[in-house]
């Protein structure tokens, strides 16, 4: 039976969580650009406020007063309900995110299982929007969004389903926090328990996790369904002001997400290194609690970093080998990560045959796919030709000494 | 293009779909028009449109001095001005059968060169912008800058410096030009190595452009292509060594000639011109003598009846310039050749059967400017 105490708390909860959000967002947004500047020998935003902290305010308030111009032919309900399909599932997905023991909105023992389904969601806003904008690039960018989020979501559940059956738990608090699991009549020992984080012990889960999760947030190099020189935008052409303003929302929100899940299920969130044992068993609790959500925070804006310097580092994949690349390399690692995991622990081999399992066949992949595209031996194809005379006398290009 | 029968490629009965892409588009470098039939992802036809920039420039010329020609000719190939005008200067000496004094060839070849790293450098940068990558161009605008900065110490204009003359240069160079030449040619070589060390054997570049928007040989000669596009695709001919004018007869330089025909071939032959135009340019700043400037001419250039065509090697490649005149201090009639305008001819050809990302990367790597196939 659900008290009326509980609604009023899930409601307050869920009001602090959008207010946290927001605030993550703008910083998002601010380091992103910051960032970028400093890639690309800029200064990025500098003006309001100091080091131009200010600036994702600034333009909070440029959106949010602008004009909200809906094309003549797009179905008004379609276009208008697009954006809140977007940002819907992106908001629902905090309620069962910990940011420390006990931090979160709501706890869900199958997290791992909601996260799955409220993720995939998504698609259908940006399909919504393709359509729903009556124009072309939209359409084509809608497309590319769900064909490429559909795919992209099938190594990020495997691997999510390794690290489930890794923990024997679908709980994120479980996976972080780290409760002795007892499997074969051996105790595993990870981030919560003074052990290593997931990272060292899957870093197969990890890649993989990590380069879908790119993909799934259509971040460089797969911004495919946005790409500015292609489709100008994709599903976000049409949109202006507010609108538009609540699909960067999103945007970020899921940024954070996919950073704060990398962090979550292989960096040991809030409890690596333990606080408590930083801190001294004496700590008051607050204390402790504090500090492990600071150093979530911290590893979180981290892999937020990476993202963002990827983004200042790498061209855009083509739709054909994006998708190439999904099937035939990420879900056959994400599988073989698995079935791994399956093995190590039904076999009951020590926990670091996996790293010494996953490390060589990952180093093999990788050394696979540069030879494919990046051989050394078929980058040779220009060539130095020099004037030289011929036997007639007449002065012609010919291929300079040394070059075949 | 319209009229496939629907299902013909074996697709399910779908008709194409045509997509407008541009002329504001943010990969078709200025207003070019591209009408993409288009059946998935895969690019089934095309259709260009150009003339969105057209000036008359040709007409215009009738009209105009040979001096006043100048100025119209800084704006055909808006990113390599310097080029352009001495493709007119060196048609209008031809007729004239001047003899331009040493120290102004030199300094045309060291100002031609200059303007060649900066328009390759300006390739780069879109190039990558295309390809997705935003990184490359603000590095490669930065170099850029400093050629301009360069340019508008000696020319007075950044852009459109009307700056040659026919039979010399507007004025001589300052007293620190080679000092600041030479010291500008170790920051390019920096920065060259910088862009070319960040993008050129990314995997996901590699990916993108190896085998990408394929020309033979025969082919490209046969559309006319000219400059990289053509040497790319294992063609070696550069007016510079074929038909020397100016003083390139003097200095030793290489051309880059790629195998493929692929667009990263067409990328990456530019990258190495680059390099190449910096050994020019040195070894112009260490042959360049002081001197005249100007021949002796009279102060408006009256050519004799007759016609003439010259050319050079543009950035882009085959800039020609023809000349009819009956006498006058006005052309008869002036025809250029413009090397973007041929080297967009085979669009169609490379695009079509490919994704529409590529078509974006094949317009790329042909490096066309609008002001010149306009005109």
């Amino acid at each position: 039976m659900v008290t009326w105490s509980e609604v009023v708390l899930t409601a307050l909860g869920l009001g602090a969580l959008f207010a946290a959000l927001m605030t993550v967002v703008l910083s998002l947004t601010w380091l992103e650009r910051k960032l970028l500047a400093r890639i690309q020998r800029r200064a990025g935003p500098s003006v309001v406020g100091p080091h131009g902290l200010l600036q994702p305010v600034a333009d909070a308030i440029k959106l949010l007063t602008k004009e909200d111009v809906r094309p003549a032919d797009a179905p008004r309900f379609l276009f208008w309900f697009a954006p809140v399909m977007v940002v819907l599932p992106s908001y629902m997905l905090w309620v069962i995110i910990p940011f420390g023991d006990g931090l979160l909105v709501r706890a869900m023992e199958l997290g791992l299982i909601y996260l799955i389904a409220l993720s995939v969601l998504e698609v259908v806003g940006l399909l919504l929007a393709g359509w729903g904008s009556a124009s072309k690039y939209s359409l084509l960018g809608g497309f590319r969004a769900a064909a490429q989020l559909v795919s992209y979501e099938i190594p990020i559940i495997i691997v999510i389903i390794a690290v489930a059956v890794f923990v024997q738990s679908l709980d994120l608090r479980d996976v972080v926090g780290g409760h002795a699991t007892t499997i074969a009549g051996r105790t595993m020992s990870y981030a919560g328990q003074g052990g290593v984080p997931l990272a060292l012990v899957m870093p197969l889960g990890l890649v993989v996790l990590f380069i879908a999760g790119l993909a799934e947030l259509g971040r460089t190099p797969f911004d495919i369904h946005h790409a500015e020189s292609e489709v100008v935008g994709g599903p976000f052409v049409e949109y202006s002001g507010a609108h538009w303003a609540v699909f960067y929302l999103a945007e970020y929100m899921n940024t954070f997400f996919i950073a704060t899940l990398t962090v979550l299920l292989f960096f040991g969130g809030w409890s690596w290194p333990s606080p408590a044992s930083v801190l001294g068993d004496s700590a008051p609790p607050l204390a402790v609690n504090a500090l492990g959500a600071a150093w979530l925070m911290a590893k979180v804006y981290a892999v937020a970093g990476v993202i963002f310097w990827f983004r200042g580092t790498y061209p855009r994949l083509r739709i054909d080998q994006l998708m190439a690349f999904g099937w035939q390399v990420l879900i056959p690692l994400s599988f073989a990560n698995l079935i791994l995991v399956a093995t190590v622990l039904y076999y009951g081999w020590p926990t670091w045959t996996l790293p010494l399992i996953s490390v060589p066949l990952l180093a093999v992949v990788a050394r696979v796919a540069f030879r494919r595209y990046a051989d050394p031996r078929k980058m040779k194809t220009v060539r130095m030709f020099t004037r030289s005379t011929r036997a007639d006398g007449e002065t012609v290009l010919a291929p300079q000494a040394g070059e075949s | 293009m319209t009229a496939r029968v629907p299902g013909a490629a074996g697709s399910p009965q779908t008709l194409d779909m045509m997509v407008n892409m541009g002329p504001q588009h943010p990969a078709t470098h200025g207003v070019f028009r591209m009408e993409l039939a288009i059946d998935g992802e895969r690019v089934v036809g095309l259709i260009p449109h150009i003339g969105y920039l057209h000036r008359g420039s040709e007409k215009l010329c009738e009209h105009e001095i040979y001096s006043q020609i100048i100025t119209l000719f800084d704006r055909l190939d808006y990113v390599s001005n310097f080029n352009n005008e001495l493709g007119l200067v060196l048609a209008v000496e031809k007729l004239m059968e001047i003899q331009v004094p040493e120290r102004a060839s030199y300094v045309r070849m060291i100002l031609c060169e200059l303007n060649r790293i900066a328009s390759h450098l300006l390739f780069v940068g879109t190039f990558a912008l295309d390809a997705g990558a935003m990184t490359p161009s603000l590095y490669t605008f930065r170099d850029r800058e400093m050629i301009q900065a360069l340019f508008e110490a000696t020319s007075g204009a950044r852009m459109m410096h009307n700056f040659f003359r026919v039979g010399g240069i507007k004025e001589d160079v300052a007293d620190d030009f080679v000092v600041r030449v030479d010291r500008l040619l170790g920051e390019l070589e920096r920065g060259i190595d910088e862009v070319d060390g960040m993008l050129s054997f990314g995997e996901v570049l590699l990916a993108r452009t190896k085998g990408v928007g394929v020309i033979s040989g025969p082919d490209a000669i046969d559309w006319g292509m000219s400059g990289p596009c053509l040497r790319a695709s294992n063609v070696p001919y550069d007016v510079r060594i074929d038909e020397p004018y100016c003083l390139y007869d003097r200095v030793e330089f290489g051309v880059p000639v790629g195998t493929q025909g692929d667009s990263w071939d067409r990328y990456y032959t530019r990258v190495v011109e680059m390099r190449e135009s910096v050994k020019i340019v040195r070894q112009c700043l260490a042959q360049l003598q002081p001197g005249p400037i100007m021949a002796q001419l009279r102060r408006i250039a009256r050519p004799p009846k007759g016609e003439v065509y010259a050319h050079a090697e543009n950035p882009r490649g085959d800039f020609g310039v023809y000349i009819v005149s009956d006498g006058g201090e006005r052309p008869y009639r002036l025809k250029v050749r413009p090397p973007s305008y041929c080297n967009l001819m085979p669009l169609r050809d490379l695009v079509v059967g490919s994704y529409i990302a590529d078509a974006v990367v094949i317009l790329g790597s042909l490096d066309i400017v609008l002001g010149e196939v306009d005109r």
